[in-house]
């Protein structure tokens, strides 16, 4: 037996860096860096002579200047004499608002449309088949411009509900009442205001919804403990103490106390002179562009969960049974888990489709970042440039927050694999 | 032992009873009804709820569409008609509008006389996508083919095409017949060279510029010929460098040149013309098959070992990813001027096809991703082992599967972009959906009409998307290899 003579480690030459693998990669991301730096130098080099050439300079500046125009729909207090950054927050905070009443609502129509799909009723899987289709296979687009004319064409302008016999009556126990300009929902009001924390930069909180924050999570942190100390009495005792009606008082009670103490109230709208008063009149772009949204979002979310539930094979609800658990407890214990696994990252997907797509508040006037910051104000100041940067850039970083904040969650849920 | 048989049974029946029918109640409708409909209470309830939602739907919109007229030249005109034959005050849908409007609706403002152009160029689409999309069943390509081959060359006599193109277009349509009988990779040339033909079709022009641009990758290929048997690499990187350097600095010129000297070409025919389903479906198309290939480049630079180009890969998905596509479209429309040499412009439809292709290519890259993820490292351990490099581990063994795993996601990627490619309309383009029916609007003759538009652009684009994601399906089922 003789042994082999080691390989011979050849030195380094030139011819390497392209004929040796270890080296190829080396010298290939080098030309790409090289290429990559040159492309981005040739944009800015391009970008400087074209704004020099147009008189233009690269600043954020007329973010301070003054606005000059009305936003329809302000969540914070905001008038023409704003700057345009404020404009841009109001914009901000509509496509948030929007976003978020969008993916709550197309989460519960699309989980309910889901289910019903794999109900053993023929007529009503069908029925939510082709709902689910007919909105999954057109446009977006279409759907907000169809909403939209629904509002606009058919519903009645608010004097239709005059009179001793109205054309038109309002719905939900006399609390809503839909018209050609706007929805008239009822708001709160409280008998025995708390006042309000100034945030500064006229951003106010009121104290009532503070407290009922807090309220909120103390009775989460409460009834996590109370879950908490039932799983150490089953562990010694074998024995599952009933808890459901300590944990429904910790979450509600403090609740419904704080809600009597400041006198929380419903105040539905009612007609005065031309317009409704006393509620809160919604702009029908906000109500057109939120129902839209859900029905597409929620025909594609009922798929997820369709194909989440049907991931989940039979044998394992049959193993929980054949183990005596009880239906809620293999539901809760062993197919939720396991569907949520695979619903919950294409559905965190959904939701940033959701807050993308609010931009198509476009097609029906709804003034949101895109509208403020990336109209209005794009169009007064002709800033181009720096205004459809920062849009794009804010969009990319609300997408970045909510996927990350849902991967969080997704962890939480996800196979823990050893 | 027959005998005590006998005596312990005290009846035996020694003929068979003829077959008689279920009961009533487990046959046919009733029992099917028994089963799926009212099974239970809850069940009951249900199915009340949908004749409910269907009954409520027939009202609302049942004599709406029964009423509707298709012969008219105006809303007003419409309307009459609707309250002599159904009386005063019944509702109907105008769908006459679509019949008047309807080469609005297809065409946009491209000129009426050369209509026959996209006509043959979407008919020679449908051919050249043959070989890829039906390759596997000789009984389908021939229903298609055939249809699309009457289709065609009807539309082209009906809308006045010149002899000779009708010639030209019989003449590849036979070629395309004959591959197909015989072999239809033979077509797969044509295939490949359509988008030159399809966009000088469309916008018209020198068949100069065509010619040139299929020269580059000609001298390309050349070059790749001769350096080959030197050194692989040299030869790709010199052959595409060749072709890059001769489409940006020679072909432009050269084809004017050209032009000069022997005037060859077809009337142009201006991106402003273009509008409706033709815009939509072109711009879809493009960005159909661009997004595809970039979409697989950037899926295998994202799994790549190379730092720098997996960080690159990944800076551009996400950023794509994360902005709405109205933002990247107002970047082409506003922006794109700032980023180029003073003094260029280019096309507003081509701008826009970059952006919808970058846009649909993030996408994609993640969907192979996950593809190229779900695919047991056996496979890649597999390639390693016999040998194989990189490109050819991946065109051989990995990319077939992977791409096969991802289909279904592909798909809806690109249905997801054909619906996208309505948002055109926010910078100015005649998308059919909004701007084609607001320009339908604005005429004095159908002013206050809504529905009926959108139901018509909706319900085209509904049959679209629908069959692309009923033919994703027969694609997973044809290429099924594992036995369930």
């Amino acid at each position: 037996m003789t042994d082999l003579p080691a390989p011979a480690n050849p030195p380094f030459r030139p011819s390497m860096l392209i004929h040796d693998r270890r080296y190829r990669s080396l010298t290939f991301q080098v030309v790409v860096f090289i290429l990559v730096m040159a492309a981005g130098w040739w944009l800015v080099d391009n970008t400087i002579r074209n704004l020099a050439a147009l008189g233009k300079t690269f600043n954020f500046g007329f973010l301070w200047s003054r606005a000059g125009y009305d936003i329809p729909q302000t969540p914070i207090p905001y008038t023409a004499d704003d700057t345009h950054l404020r404009a841009a927050a109001v914009g901000l905070l509509n496509t948030l608002i929007v976003s978020i009443l969008g993916c709550i609502a197309a989460t519960i129509l699309g989980i309910a449309v889901g289910v019903a799909r794999l109900s053993r009723n023929w007529l009503f899987a069908r029925l939510m088949t082709v709902f689910v289709e007919i909105f999954r296979n057109m446009p977006l687009l279409l759907w907000i411009l169809i909403v939209y004319a629904v509002f606009t064409e058919i519903l009645p302008a608010p004097n239709a509900y005059r009179g001793d016999e109205p054309a038109w009556s309002m719905i939900l126990w006399d609390n809503v009442a839909l018209t050609n300009r706007y929805t008239a929902i009822p708001t709160l009001a409280m008998s025995n205001d708390p006042g309000s924390l100034d945030l500064g930069a006229r951003i106010t909180i009121s104290w009532a919804t503070i407290a009922i924050t807090v309220a909120l999570i103390a009775g989460l942190f409460l009834r996590g403990k109370i879950r908490d100390h039932a799983q150490k009495v089953q562990d010694s005792t074998g024995q599952r103490p009933t808890t459901w009606w300590k944990s429904l008082a910790v979450m509600t009670l403090p609740t419904l106390f704080l809600i009597w103490f400041f006198g929380l109230h419903l105040v539905a709208p009612a007609l005065k002179g031309f317009n409704f008063t006393g509620g809160l009149n919604v702009s029908n772009a906000l109500v057109a562009l939120w129902l839209a949204l859900t029905l597409y979002t929620a025909a594609f979310i009922a798929e997820i969960v369709r194909a989440g539930i049907l991931a989940v094979s039979k044998g394992q609800s049959e193993a929980a049974f054949a183990l005596g658990m009880r239906p809620k407890r293999t539901m809760n214990l062993v197919i939720l888990p396991q569907a949520l696994r695979v619903i919950i990252p294409p559905l965190i997907s959904q939701y940033l489709n959701l807050t993308k797509n609010s931009s198509l508040a476009i097609a029906v006037g709804y003034m949101d970042l895109r509208g403020t910051l990336g109209g209005t104000t794009l169009n007064q100041t002709g800033r181009e440039l720096e205004a459809i940067l920062l849009m794009m850039l804010t969009y990319l970083a609300l997408s970045l927050i909510i996927s990350a904040g849902m991967n969080v969650f997704n962890s939480r849920v996800k196979l823990k694999e050893r | 032992m027959s005998d005590t048989h006998a005596q312990t049974v005290p009846f035996v029946r020694d003929t068979m009873l003829p077959a008689a029918p279920p009961p009533a109640q487990q046959a046919g409708a009733v029992r099917w009804m028994r089963e799926n409909l009212f099974s239970g209470p809850v069940n009951t309830v249900l199915t009340l709820m949908g004749l409910a939602i269907i009954w409520f739907l027939y009202v609302a919109f049942g004599d709406w569409f029964a009423h509707s007229v298709w012969n008219a030249d105006s809303l007003p005109e419409c309307r009459e008609i609707i309250a002599a034959t159904w009386g005063e005050g019944a509702r109907g849908a105008c769908f006459a509008v679509i019949r008047e409007r309807w080469n609005q609706y297809v065409f946009g403002f491209y000129p009426s006389e050369l209509y026959w152009r996209p006509v043959m160029t979407f008919g020679l689409l449908m051919v050249a996508l043959m070989p890829v999309l039906f390759a596997a069943s000789l009984p389908v390509r021939r229903v298609v083919l055939s249809a699309t081959v009457a289709l065609t060359l009807l539309a082209m006599v009906a809308l006045g095409s010149p002899i000779m193109w009708l010639v030209f277009a019989i003449a590849i349509m036979a070629f395309a017949f004959h591959a197909s009988e015989t072999q239809i990779a033979r077509l797969l040339p044509f295939s490949v060279l359509f988008p030159l033909l399809g966009v000088w079709l469309l916008w018209g022009g020198s068949l100069w510029g065509p010619i040139f641009v299929l020269v580059g990758p000609m001298l390309g290929w050349i070059t790749w010929r001769v350096l080959v048997s030197r050194s692989a690499m040299l030869a790709t990187i010199l052959s595409v460098l060749v072709t890059i350097v001769f489409w940006l600095f020679v072909a432009g010129d050269a084809a004017g040149d050209a032009q000069n000297l022997l005037p060859m070409g077809i009337e142009p025919v201006d991106s402003s013309s273009f509008g409706g389903f033709l815009l939509s479906i072109t711009i879809g198309v493009a960005g159909i098959a661009l997004s595809l290939p970039l979409g697989i480049v950037l899926a295998l630079a994202r799994r790549s070992d190379m730092f720098l180009i997996t960080t690159l890969a990944v800076v551009f998905i996400e950023f794509i990813r994360g902005v709405p596509l109205i933002t990247l479209l107002f970047v082409a429309s506003l922006l794109l001027n700032y980023f180029l040499p003073p003094g260029t412009s280019f096309d507003i439809i081509l701008r826009v096809i970059i952006m919808v292709t970058v846009f649909a290519a993030a996408y994609m890259a993640e969907v192979i991703r996950g593809g190229l993820a779900a695919l047991p490292k056996g496979q890649y351990e597999a390639a390693d082992a016999l040998g194989l490099d990189y490109w050819k581990a991946q065109r051989l063994i990995i990319l077939p599967q992977a791409l096969k795993i991802s289909i279904p996601g592909i798909v809806s990627t690109f249905i997801g972009m054909f619906k996208d490619t309505t948002l055109v309309t926010f910078v100015g383009l005649y998308d059919p959906l909004k701007s084609m029916s607001d320009a339908v609007r604005a005429s004095t003759s159908w002013k206050g009409i809504y529905w009926e538009p959108y139901i018509f652009v909706g319900f085209i684009f509904f049959l679209i998307c629908f069959g692309m994601s009923r033919y994703s399906m027969y694609l997973e089922r044809r290429l099924q290899r594992d036995h369930r």
